[in-house]
């Protein structure tokens, strides 16, 4: 059926995420919004995935770093395009980054998972058993 | 070059030169262009598109690149919040008459796709003997 169909499903997610342009679930906590790589944060189930957009880094260039509930992802791109070579275009952009963001949730640190596929880091961080919503029996 | 801060580009949706037949939204990605001895070379950033999601076209000077990401990596995920949209890739160049269009190879990691348009040799410098 219609959730079977991959332009379908993209247009769905296109949807989702554009109503969530200006959701204020981080609030001002990211340091400089708008910094690179560009982060976009879901929820899967009970715990949080950050997703960015980083093509062309290396593994070993790329650095991630918890503390407490702050994440910190931090490297360098950069474009190399050999010598003797008369460049036609360039819009593809290099330099140094390093972003921060608080989370307004628990996370348990020891069971963050980080996965960088085609130019795609995924950051997968499990909320904290305490901080897990707990539903109350009425007596 | 390396030292300067990283500044985020905007996504660039695709102006319709042809329109597309499905709904969902594509993105031009940011392309470097430079041409060594041998070669033409196309570097373009398409973060999310495996290789077996790349579609290479060249049909009347024309060189269509299309690159769809995998959406199924997204199923059961609900935003919470979001700095740039996602979506499939395209772009397209008219090829000039130096680039032979039997001879085109294509590099796909980490995100970054690499088009090798190489020369015809009758468009390669050449060094005439003198008699």
């Amino acid at each position: 059926m219609l959730y079977s169909d991959p332009f379908e499903t993209l247009l769905q997610l296109q949807q989702a995420l554009d109503a969530f342009r200006s959701s204020s679930w981080l609030g001002t906590s990211t340091s400089g919004a708008g910094g690179f790589p560009p982060l976009n944060v879901f929820s899967k189930g009970d715990d949080i995935v950050v997703v960015a957009e980083a093509p062309g880094l290396k593994k070993d260039e790329l650095d991630i770093q918890v503390k407490g509930r702050t994440i910190q992802i931090a490297g360098a791109k950069t474009v190399t395009y050999g010598d003797g070579v008369s460049l036609h275009r360039r819009e593809r952009t290099v330099g140094r980054f390093s972003r921060s963001l608080n989370l307004p949730v628990e996370i348990d640190a020891d069971k963050i998972k980080a996965e960088y596929r085609d130019g795609v880091l995924a950051i997968f961080l499990p909320r904290a058993e305490q901080d897990k919503p707990r539903s109350i029996k009425i007596a | 070059m390396a030292g300067q801060e990283l500044e985020v580009q905007q996504k660039k949706e695709v102006a319709s030169q042809q329109e597309k037949t499905i709904p969902a939204r594509f993105y031009v990605p940011p392309t470097d262009i430079f041409e060594t001895a041998d070669a033409l070379k196309i570097v373009m950033e398409v973060p999310g598109v495996p290789k077996e999601a790349v579609d290479v076209k060249v049909e009347n000077e024309l060189l269509s690149i299309e690159g769809r990401i995998e959406t199924t990596n997204y199923n059961g995920l609900e935003p919470l919040y979001t700095e740039y949209p996602i979506g499939h890739f395209a772009r397209s160049f008219t090829l000039p008459w130096q680039v032979d269009q039997q001879n085109i190879t294509a590099h796909l990691e980490d995100g970054v796709l690499t088009l090798t348009l190489n020369k015809r040799p009758e468009s390669k410098p050449r060094r005439i003997a003198i008699q």
